[in-house]
């Protein structure tokens, strides 16, 4: 089945457009994300980055479906494999949920039931979906442990997410994932809270298992460093917008919005940064997202902002196929990155 | 030895786990055999995976955790027989999350000027101009003051533990991973503050952090822990450049530069952290170690020292590895 599948025409798996999502407070609407456009197709990673409150989980949350019930999606487009999710019922989307598409929690210990072993948890998604019976659920996810590296995967089925520990936890939520061979992943924050050696090889796993089932990851992340070794390619997000996209090494090697360029001047970066040296730093505050967009979200904290900056929206421009940047200034205007005067002078 | 602040010898705490009515419990050594020396005005970094005792160590140079064996020296006197006021007097925390350290029903004035109170060091008044010093050296705007820690951001909200940490002029200040629940822009933020800090004052400063690269950026000298172990330590240049121990090797590996040209580091470190109920025998790094020799399972390694660096590992013991060999061929 799944090899028909790929065959077919269904290279990109989701396509999303104008996607928002509104949630009601007590002084309004906040914006959480503000009509983003994003696609993904088999076998590709995207990642999306942004810092707390940019959007990004929001957008994962309305793609999945799972929307605290205060937020209020809209949409233009938001269509998986050819069909438009837009158009199905709860249920409906319900069903496609952990079928076609799973989604990876960043704390596997509040995401797995603590009360159910990890083998009932597999083997129900398994059943809900209408797989098979009970004796073939068990085989795969007996099968799937073993192959996210998992060892004695027969008795660790038989245990309690407490009795695992957080990489084997995080093992076993990506296996629950593969349960009904879904053709997108959404993973958010899968590693923050791993330690850093786990961290690789989590990382090394979704990406082999990617690349063998040809699955479409969003990966979405804060850590510039995941970004770079995992991303086919890259959205920035920025207050609930995209602000850049890219592939990984457009977007690195020659960020072209201020805000990202800010953000890499953040880290230190082994052998770039000197020892000690002030680290770059982005000013002031994200801005609060109530009310219309009337302007550039990051000209209070842009270095280069400029008047035309204040007075509309800016529309995120295309300098290229599949290079984006919401910015008015041309990439030969921009100053130099501090990493970059600091190559130079060595 | 004047230079030296703050001294861990032969450092050790153990844990009893399980005890109860009928059971007598098994002993957790969460920390073991630690020397370490912080000298006055530098930047110490301790680094491991969590578990590895790293916090517990921290907690025990605070005063706040007796040592079961060995002892801490504040200038060359035993914390135990200090007193928890005055080494709080001299050594200060910065924890981790600035969400829970922080009394969500105090005024930043009353957080701030909390440790002056509690010392009994000067009056209302006084206490509140240096509560506005305070603030400004770290970087919050004054008109905060009778704010609450749920209206600030998470940066604020750090430099309102780091203003407290420095009401009382620490000599000290241990900051138990004082970025990683803050954002990448906020991070840089705080660090820089540190750093300007750690000038303007003079301070000491201990970094407990699993970020290696903020880690290479801030820190003077690293000790890295495993399984309650200092298996190596060194100044940080040497350390990044050059480690000894195949676990640092292998921590160093895992560092994930903003590197497109990369891939994922190839490595296989085997198995999980071990069990600390249930150590392994000899080195503790054996059962993960790329380079484990059969003497690695029988004896725990000595402590190797030159000039400024330490490893824990018999790749360093020139008699054992040449007999390894030889029993190999």
């Amino acid at each position: 089945m799944t090899q028909a599948k790929s065959t077919a025409a269904f290279e990109e798996v989701l396509r999303v457009e104008g996607l928002s999502v509104e949630i009601g407070i007590s002084t309004g609407l906040l914006r959480a994300v503000s009509g983003i456009d994003l696609h993904v197709g088999r076998g590709e990673t995207l990642c999306i980055v942004g810092e707390s409150g940019c959007g990004k989980t929001m957008t994962s949350l309305g793609i999945i479906g799972l929307l605290p019930r205060r937020a209020r999606l809209t949409a233009e487009r938001l269509v998986l494999e050819g069909r438009d999710l837009l158009a199905l019922s709860p249920k409906q989307r319900a069903a496609l949920r952990g079928d076609r598409m799973a989604m990876i929690f960043q704390d596997p210990m509040t995401s797995l039931n603590p009360v159910y072993t990890i083998g009932n948890q597999m083997e129900e998604i398994f059943l809900r979906h209408g797989k098979g019976d009970r004796k073939a659920a068990r085989a795969r996810a007996e099968y799937l442990l073993h192959k996210v590296g998992i060892s004695a995967a027969a008795s660790r089925l038989g245990q309690y997410p407490h009795q695992l520990s957080g990489g084997l936890r995080q093992r076993a939520m990506i296996a629950m994932t593969l349960m009904c061979d879904p053709t997108l992943i959404i993973a958010d924050e899968p590693t923050t809270a791993l330690d850093v050696t786990i961290q690789a090889q989590i990382l090394h796993l979704l990406h082999d298992l990617q690349r063998e089932y040809r699955m479409a990851l969003i990966l979405i992340t804060h850590d510039l460093g995941i970004v770079a070794r995992m991303a086919t390619r890259v959205v920035v997000m920025y207050a609930g917008q995209v602000v850049e996209t890219g592939t990984a090494a457009e977007v690195f090697a020659a960020p072209m919005h201020p805000y990202t360029r800010g953000l890499l001047d953040c880290i230190p970066i082994p052998g770039k940064t000197a020892r000690g040296a002030q680290l770059g730093s982005i000013p002031g505050m994200v801005p609060a997202l109530l009310g219309p967009i009337a302007s550039c979200q990051f000209r209070n904290r842009c270095p280069q902002a400029f008047a035309d900056c204040a007075a509309a929206p800016v529309p995120l421009r295309e300098t290229a196929p599949g290079r984006t940047s919401r910015c008015l200034l041309t990439p030969a205007s921009l100053v130099p990155q501090r990493a970059e005067s600091l190559g130079a002078a060595e | 030895m004047s230079d030296v602040v703050l001294e861990c010898r032969d450092v050790g705490r153990r844990f009893s786990v399980g005890a109860g009515m009928f059971a007598t419990g098994k002993e957790l050594r969460a920390v073991d055999g630690v020397d370490l020396a912080l000298r006055r005005g530098e930047m110490l970094a301790i680094v491991g995976e969590s578990g590895c005792g790293k916090t517990t160590l921290s907690r025990m140079m605070l005063g706040l955790l007796r040592p079961s064996s060995g002892a801490i020296l504040f200038g060359g006197v035993p914390i135990d027989g200090i007193g928890r006021a005055t080494v709080a007097r001299h050594i200060q925390p910065v924890f981790q999350d600035p969400y829970s350290s922080l009394n969500p029903r105090k005024t930043l004035a009353a957080i701030i000027a909390l440790p002056l109170e509690v010392h009994r060091i000067g009056r209302r008044e006084t206490r509140r101009v240096r509560v506005e010093e305070l603030m400004e050296l770290v970087g919050l705007p004054r008109r905060l003051i009778y704010a609450y820690p749920s209206q600030l951001s998470g940066g604020q909200r750090q430099r309102v533990a780091i203003a407290r940490a420095l009401a009382m002029s620490p000599e000290v200040v241990i900051c138990d991973e004082p970025t990683s629940a803050l954002d990448v822009s906020v991070q840089a933020q705080i660090l820089n503050l540190l750093q300007d800090l750690r000038r303007e004052l003079n301070l000491t400063f201990v970094i407990v952090s699993h970020n290696l690269a903020v880690v290479e950026h801030m820190a003077d000298r690293v000790a890295v822990m495993y399984l309650g172990r200092v298996i190596e330590a060194g100044p940080t240049s040497e350390i990044f450049s050059a480690p000894r121990h195949p676990y640092t090797q292998t921590l160093l590996d895992s560092v994930l530069t903003p590197d497109p040209t990369r891939g994922l580091p190839e490595f296989a470190l085997g198995p999980g952290f071990p069990n600390p109920l249930d150590p392994p025998s000899g080195c503790a790094f054996h059962p993960r170690c790329p380079k484990v020799m059969p003497e690695c399972k029988r004896t725990q390694p000595a402590t190797r020292r030159d000039s400024a660096r330490m490893v824990e590992c018999h790749l360093y013991d020139p008699v054992e590895a040449s007999a390894a060999v030889s029993l190999k061929s």
